[in-house]
């Protein structure tokens, strides 16, 4: 029989360790026994306590998080990406396992069966030995890049982590090195950096019995060997910088940053005391600073900027969902927060944008514009959620019409498949710039909003609240205004457009009487969740839309921005926008906190979970939404009959 | 008539009888016990009648797992020329692949579904080359339960007015929205195995209240 399902997995396998390391034949034997396991977000591969599991695995596509229970809370350990490899407890120890492997997202697994793969690791040591270190070390890929150019090839995966419940980035313990390269002071210059060398580090440490006497980094080798003053037979002890600097462990990042300012260094060395004269316990770097300062937003921006794959864009993506984990537990004001996560989702989108274009054969035709829509045009989103956008290019010659489309459909072709890659989902209705619908000219953007607000039907003023909250993400920002204008001049003292527009406003009313009844029966059975997003955040959205139309506002597309607008224009209702922009802004963080906590988008809420102060903070916002709600009734002269 | 049914039975060949008699358990309720058949076949054309089958790939999901160990692939030999099977005689002559007679294939074939519920994209076509092949052996049509990709994934799509919703979708666009690698595209095994990511891509998605059910799965 031909294999060829097999002979893909093994195609797959072959580019990680340690399967690059198998002879072709026994890696086709190992793949025709795989198992290819689908997992949906969120869901338990094993749990701390379970039993070993027959099979180790690989990530084939998706994200698993492995995660360890600290004194109930759960922390992330680990976060393994396609061709990691993990689970490989049961491989060496009949012992269960001790943490828990959580899909992070939808993920595809290849299942290794155990008793095939555990001869091919005593017959080939490189793969043993592999599979050993990675598993004592935590680290999946002890060979990775990441880890070369340091001091280290291993380091604490606890100390690593970045610690939502710590305050300040600078508060934080510094990350530790534990296994550190040290030689003794009687070794050659030449041994001390084949040494350094064969390591791949930048500095070694002279011992005697553990006792820290000195340090030699690459720098030394050029100042004091490379100059001609030593010859590299010279022992190490002539050029080393003693003493040592010593610290205690516990260290914060602050402090540490400032010793290597003050002294001029980039390593600290940990010993039992803090003192040079007691055993070593890890060294602090410089770069190990620097790299567990990923979590930055600017370090983040200049990532994004210098990203040259849609795999990197991914694992940046993931640390710019800690940053906000973080923002959001020491309580950093929301509209900081939304401003920080929109500039980097913005960056991440015109980064891809960028690259699309580069790889497509020609430069494009003319100009166009690529805009956001829904709650990345209206700077809400916070959390990833599905993507909406739409492709506006320039007006051509109508000969040239569909030649045009065709190169802004492909190009929208490979942004959208790399936006899903880095975890937006498509749009489920395919409101999204690769369909022909949404990838139209100025001409016929400006025809299908006409269409859509002469004669609005319910789909129309879906389309219309849809297309109203955009934001421009790359390109000529004139086509989006034009769009624009054209749009007000269309709604301009439009009443039979607002009083549609009002009618669907006032199709979610507010949730305030259904919810005083949860308040009061606070210890009763209904345990259905409560949809945050339909009751509470589209109102909002919807009447801060409505009402910023009406007075025919540009370019702001924040809910919570515009009712602050609509305070300064309307100084008699100042009080009810006011509160209404920080009602947008207390239901989004509401969402995206519990969103977080769950692994979902947040949009329903379990009532019963909630404090009383909580509820009684959201009752306040849908009293909010419940007078603005009365406003538009009124002014737009809705009747309930449309 | 009770009588001529009778004796068109006890005709029949052994396999088939196996065939039937594993028909005779039900199939269980829940999907993660339920053995899926995911199948395609390459064939020589779109004409049910007049085109044949040049090969058979399948592959078996038990408990959301596709186990590669139990799979299915097989070449068949054709005894009429026609320049369609051209390319793929050159591949079974490049790399000395072992071909079945119809026949043969498609008695491997039985026997390794069982009474699994099969899957296919555009399952009609492929059930109806494999029925084409079971009436020249003057057998008759297959007894599984069948599910069509194609049918499932509109299922996941939103109702809306904004989508056309009846759309036909091709394996290419399924495989786009689901990232699935098309590498080995064309190729009875490789799609089958593309269709069989999809079918379990799909099940997830179609498992948001977290309730489906095999019953549940034939309604949608």
């Amino acid at each position: 029989m031909k294999n060829t399902i097999a002979s893909r997995i093994a195609d797959f396998l072959k580019n990680y360790p340690p399967f690059n390391l198998l002879k072709k034949e026994d890696l086709l034997m190992i793949s025709k026994q795989v198992k290819v396991k689908y997992l949906e977000k969120g869901k338990l591969l094993f749990a701390e306590g379970d039993i070993g599991h027959k099979r180790f695995y690989v990530v084939n596509k998706g994200a698993i998080s492995l995660e360890r229970d600290n004194e109930g809370k759960r922390e992330t350990i680990d976060k393994c990406d396609e061709g990691d490899i993990f689970g490989l407890r049961p491989l060496f120890a009949k012992e269960n396992y001790l943490i828990n492997a959580i899909a992070e997202e939808e993920t595809i697994l290849y299942a290794i069966p155990i008793k095939k793969f555990k001869p091919l690791t005593e017959e080939n040591k490189e793969v043993g030995n592999f599979l050993i270190q990675s598993f004592a070390s935590n680290t999946r890929n002890p060979y990775a890049e990441a880890h070369k150019g340091k001091l280290i090839s291993e380091k604490e995966p606890v100390e690593n982590q970045y610690q939502p419940n710590n305050n300040l980035f600078e508060l934080q313990p510094a990350p530790v090195t534990r296994k550190v390269v040290m030689t003794s002071p009687e070794t050659t210059i030449k041994a001390a950096a084949q040494l350094m060398s064969k390591k791949k580090v930048g500095s070694v440490l002279v011992v005697e019995e553990n006792i820290p006497k000195g340090i030699v980094t690459d720098e030394d080798f050029r100042d004091m060997v490379a100059t001609g003053a030593f010859g590299i037979e010279t022992e190490v002890s002539k050029i080393m910088a003693s003493p040592v600097i010593c610290y205690p462990q516990g260290l914060t990042i602050a402090q540490a940053q400032l010793t290597m300012m003050k002294h001029h260094i980039n390593h600290i060395c940990i010993t039992e005391d803090g003192t040079p004269n007691t055993k070593v316990v890890g060294i602090l770097s410089e770069h190990d600073i620097m790299v567990s300062e990923g979590h930055n937003p600017s370090v983040l921006m200049k990532a994004i900027q210098r990203s040259s794959s849609t795999n990197e864009l991914k694992k940046i993506r993931h640390k710019i969902t800690l940053l906000l984990r973080g923002f959001l537990a020491v309580n950093i004001p929301l509209n900081h927060i939304s401003k920080i996560i929109f500039e980097l989702n913005d960056a991440t989108i015109k980064r891809i944008i960028e690259r699309c274009i580069k790889k497509l054969p020609t430069p494009p035709p003319c100009d166009f514009t690529w805009i956001s829509l829904g709650s990345q045009g209206r700077k809400e989103q916070l959390l990833q959620t599905d993507q909406d956008n739409a492709l506006i290019f320039e007006d051509v010659p109508e000969e040239k019409l569909e030649e045009t489309r065709t190169y802004f459909l492909e190009l929208a072709r490979k942004v959208n498949k790399r936006l899903n890659i880095i975890g937006y989902e498509f749009c489920p209705a395919e409101m999204m710039a690769k369909n022909p619908k949404y990838c139209l000219s100025l001409n016929e953007w400006k025809d299908q909003f006409t269409n859509w607000i002469i004669d609005p039907g319910n789909d129309e003023i879906l389309l219309c609240s849809i297309f109203f909250d955009f934001d421009i993400s790359y390109g000529n920002v004139n086509l989006s205004n034009a769009l624009a204008d054209h749009i007000f001049s269309l709604t301009k003292e439009n009443r039979k457009f607002y009083a549609v527009m009002g009618a669907t406003t006032l199709r979610n009313p507010s949730p305030l009487g259904f919810f005083r009844q949860f308040l009061l029966e606070e210890n009763g059975e209904n345990k259905d969740f409560f949809d945050i997003k339909k009751r509470g955040i589209t109102p909002l959205t919807d009447a801060g839309r409505l009402l910023i139309l009406y007075h025919q506002v540009k370019n702001i597309s924040n809910t919570a921005e515009r009712f602050e607008k609509l305070a300064q224009l309307e100084p008699n209702n100042k009080e009810l926008f006011l509160a209404c922009a920080y009602a947008s802004k207390v239901l989004l963080k509401f969402r995206t906190q519990h969103g977080l906590e769950n692994r979902n988008s947040g949009r329903f809420i379990d009532l019963e979970n909630l404090s009383k102060e909580e509820k009684i903070k959201l009752k306040r916002c849908f009293k909010s939404i419940r007078q603005v709600q009365e406003l538009i009734k009124y002014r737009f002269e809705v009747t309930p009959y449309i | 008539m009770l009588n001529l049914f009778k004796k068109k039975q006890d005709n029949l060949p052994d396999f088939w009888k196996e065939y039937e008699t594993k028909f005779q358990e039900k199939l269980p309720k829940e999907i993660a016990e339920t053995r899926f058949v995911v199948f395609d076949t390459e064939t020589t054309g779109f004409d049910i009648k007049k085109d044949r089958m040049l090969s058979i790939g399948a592959v078996a999901i038990k408990n959301k797992s596709i186990n590669i160990a139990d799979g299915f692939e097989e070449y068949i030999s054709q005894e009429t020329f026609n320049p369609k099977t051209v390319k793929i005689h050159g591949i079974i002559q490049n790399e000395r692949i072992e071909t079945l007679s119809e026949e043969e294939a498609v008695k491997t074939f039985l026997k390794y579904i069982g009474n699994s519920v099969l899957v296919a994209h555009h399952a009609g076509f492929d059930v109806g080359m494999i029925n084409e092949a079971l009436s020249r052996m003057g057998l008759p049509k297959l007894k599984n339960k069948v599910l069509d990709t194609v049918n499932l994934y509109r299922g996941t799509r939103i109702i809306s007015n904004l989508i056309n919703r009846e759309k036909s979708y091709s394996l290419d666009e399924i495989a786009e929205t689901y990232n699935i690698d098309t590498k080995d595209r064309h190729t009875a095994a490789g799609d089958a195995f593309i269709t069989a990511i999809a079918f379990l891509t799909i099940l997830g998605k179609l498992n948001n209240d977290g309730k489906i059910n095999l019953k549940k799965l034939f309604r949608v």
